[in-house]
C-alpha cells in the first residue's frame, strides 16, 4: 500500500499539488483521473521520485521515502515498475534485451534463467515469439505490452502506468486495461494508473481519485461515479454524450 | 549571465554523476565496446580521407609558397610534418569529430530524454548518466588518440603524394620529416586530443541529457553541443599550447 500524507508540490509560484492525502491500496487498480493540467502527471512523478516534493510524506508499505538514503532509494526503485506513456523501450535493444535489461542490472540469474523469465513475462502480455523484434518494428499496442512485460520483470510491488491507453484504438486499449487488471490481481501489487480515458475508468476503476486544480476532490470506485454530486467530477466524467446516456442507464 | 552560470553548474553536477556510480562491470565493458564502434571506428573513414587530402594540399601550398632557390626543398616535408602533428591532426580532426560524434551523442541522448528512456533508467535505479555517458567518454579518450595518430600518418602520406605531384623528391620530403623531429610534439598532440575528446563527449552528452521538449529541441541541443564544444576546443587549444609549448 502507498500512503500519501499532505503532499504539496509547486513549480516556482505555481502550486500544482495542494496538500494531497490519500491511500493507494494493494491488489487494486488505483486510477487517478482529471483534466489535462490538473496535476495528475506531477502527482505520479512525485510518487515515483522523478519530482521532489515540497511538503508531505510518501510511505511505501510504511517505509518513508524521505528517510531513504541514495543506496536505499536505488534498491527501492527495483520494487517499482513503470509503464510510460510512450512505452520508453530502449530503441537499441531488442524486445528480449529490453525485458532482460533490469534482470541484467539487478540480478545474478544465469542467461537461461533470464531467458525463462523474459519468456514468462512475454507470455503474460500475450507476445510470445517477439523476442528478436526491435521497438521500431512494434505497433503501439505491442510497445505498451512489451513495456508492461519489462515493468513486471523484477516482480515489482508497485506498478505505475502513465496514460497507458493514449494513442491506442479502443480494442487494444481494452486489452491493455485487462492486462493491467490481471497483473495487479495475480501478483497482488499496488497499481496506480494515470488516465483520462473514461473507458478505463469503467473497465478497471476499483479505486478512483479525481484530481482538480491540484486537489483531490473525489474518491470512490466505478460504481460510485454515477451517484456523485460533485459538479467538477460530473463535468469531467460526463462530458461526452455517450457517457451521459450511459449514466442515465446506470452503466448497464 | 545567470543562465550560463546555471549551465556550468549543471555540467559539473552531471560530470560528478557520470563518475560517481559505476554500473556492473560486464555491462559497462559491453557498452564500452559498442561505443568504440560508434564513437571511434565509424569516424575512421572520414578522418583518413580528410587527412590524406589536407596533407596533400598543405604540401602543395608549402611548395608553392617557398619556391625559392635559397630555401631548401626538404623544408616542405618539415613544415608539413609539424603542421600535421601540431595543429591539423589534433585540432582540426577534433573539430570534425565535434561535428560528427558530438552531434550524434547529443541527438542520441536527447532522443532518449524526450522519449522518457532516461526516466525509465532512473526509475529502475540505474545511474543513467554513468550508464549512458561514461562509456562514451572513456571510448573517445582511448580511441581519439588512435584516430589522430592515423591521421598524422595518412596526412604525411598524402603530403608525400602531393609533393611528388609537383616535383618534390621523396628524398627531400623524407629528409624534411626527419629534420629536428621532437617526440614531445607528438605527446603535446596526444595530450590535446585527450582533452578535446573529453570536451566533445561530455559537452555533447550534457546538452543531450538536459534536452527538454520535442524533436525540434533535440536538433537545437545537437547544434548547441557542436557549437559550444568547437568553441571550447579552440579555447583549450590556446591554453594547452600556452602551457606546453611556450
Amino acid at each position: 500500500m502507498i500512503e500519501v500524507q499532505n503532499l504539496s508540490k509547486s513549480f516556482k509560484d505555481n502550486l500544482v499539488l495542494d496538500n494531497i492525502s490519500v491511500k493507494l491500496e494493494r491488489g487494486k487498480t488505483n486510477l487517478i483521473i482529471g483534466e489535462s493540467g490538473s496535476g495528475k502527471t506531477t502527482f505520479l512523478k512525485c510518487l515515483i521520485g522523478l519530482h521532489s516534493i515540497d511538503n508531505g510524506e510518501i510511505l511505501f508499505d510504511n517505509r518513508k521515502f524521505s528517510k531513504m538514503n541514495d543506496k536505499n532509494i536505488r534498491k527501492f526503485r527495483q520494487e517499482i515498475g513503470v509503464l510510460f506513456q510512450g512505452g520508453a523501450l530502449y530503441d537499441y535493444l531488442s524486445v528480449e534485451e529490453n525485458i532482460m535489461f533490469p534482470l541484467n542490472m539487478f540480478t545474478r540469474l544465469s542467461l537461461k534463467e533470464k531467458r525463462e523469465r523474459v519468456n514468462f513475462c512475454l507470455s503474460k502480455v500475450n507476445l510470445e515469439k517477439t523476442n528478436n523484434l526491435f521497438p521500431s518494428e512494434l505497433s503501439g499496442g505491442m510497445t505498451k505490452r512489451v513495456a508492461i512485460a519489462r515493468a513486471i520483470a523484477l516482480n515489482p510491488k508497485y506498478l505505475f502506468c502513465d496514460e497507458p491507453n493514449s494513442g491506442l484504438d479502443p480494442k487494444t486499449a481494452i486489452l491493455i486495461d485487462n492486462l493491467i487488471l490481471e497483473i495487479t490481481e495475480e501478483f497482488n501489487i499496488t497499481t496506480i494508473v494515470n488516465t483520462h480515458d473514461m473507458n478505463s475508468v469503467i473497465q478497471i476503476g476499483s479505486n478512483i481519485l479525481f484530481i482538480h486544480h491540484g486537489k483531490i476532490l473525489w474518491k470512490g470506485n466505478k460504481n460510485d461515479l454515477t451517484k456523485s454530486k460533485n459538479n467538477e467530477l460530473n463535468n469531467f466524467v460526463f462530458a461526452s454524450k455517450l457517457f451521459k446516456t450511459l449514466r442515465n442507464e446506470n452503466f448497464t | 549571465m545567470l543562465k550560463y552560470l546555471k549551465e556550468i553548474g549543471q555540467y559539473f553536477i552531471l560530470i560528478k554523476k557520470v563518475f560517481s556510480f559505476p554500473e556492473k562491470k560486464d555491462i559497462f565493458f559491453k557498452q564500452l565496446f559498442n561505443e568504440f564502434e560508434k564513437v571511434g571506428l565509424s569516424s575512421l573513414s572520414i578522418v583518413l580521407i580528410i587527412s590524406f587530402f589536407v596533407g596533400g594540399v598543405v604540401t602543395i601550398q608549402q611548395a608553392i609558397n617557398i619556391d625559392d632557390p635559397l630555401i631548401p626543398k626538404y623544408l616542405i616535408g618539415f613544415v608539413t610534418r609539424d603542421a600535421l602533428i601540431l595543429e591539423f591532426s589534433p585540432t582540426m580532426i577534433a573539430l570534425i569529430l565535434a561535428g560528427k560524434v558530438g552531434s550524434n551523442i547529443a541527438s542520441e541522448i536527447g532522443s532518449m530524454r524526450i522519449s522518457e528512456q532516461i526516466d525509465a533508467l532512473e526509475i529502475m535505479g540505474v545511474n543513467s548518466a554513468s550508464y549512458l555517458v561514461l562509456p562514451k567518454i572513456i571510448a573517445s579518450i582511448l580511441f581519439f588518440p588512435i584516430l589522430v595518430i592515423l591521421s598524422i600518418f595518412i596526412g604525411i602520406f598524402g603530403g608525400w603524394i602531393g609533393g611528388i605531384s609537383i616535383g618534390v623528391t621523396t628524398a627531400d620530403f623524407v629528409l624534411g620529416l626527419q629534420t629536428e623531429f621532437s617526440p614531445f610534439y607528438v605527446s603535446y598532440s596526444l595530450i590535446k586530443t585527450v582533452v578535446f575528446a573529453f570536451l566533445i563527449t561530455s559537452i555533447s552528452a550534457f546538452y543531450g541529457y538536459f534536452t527538454k521538449g520535442g524533436a525540434l529541441e533535440v536538433g537545437k541541443s545537437s547544434t548547441t553541443a557542436v557549437v559550444n564544444s568547437s568553441i571550447l576546443i579552440l579555447i583549450f587549444n590556446f591554453i594547452i599550447t600556452e602551457l606546453l609549448l611556450t
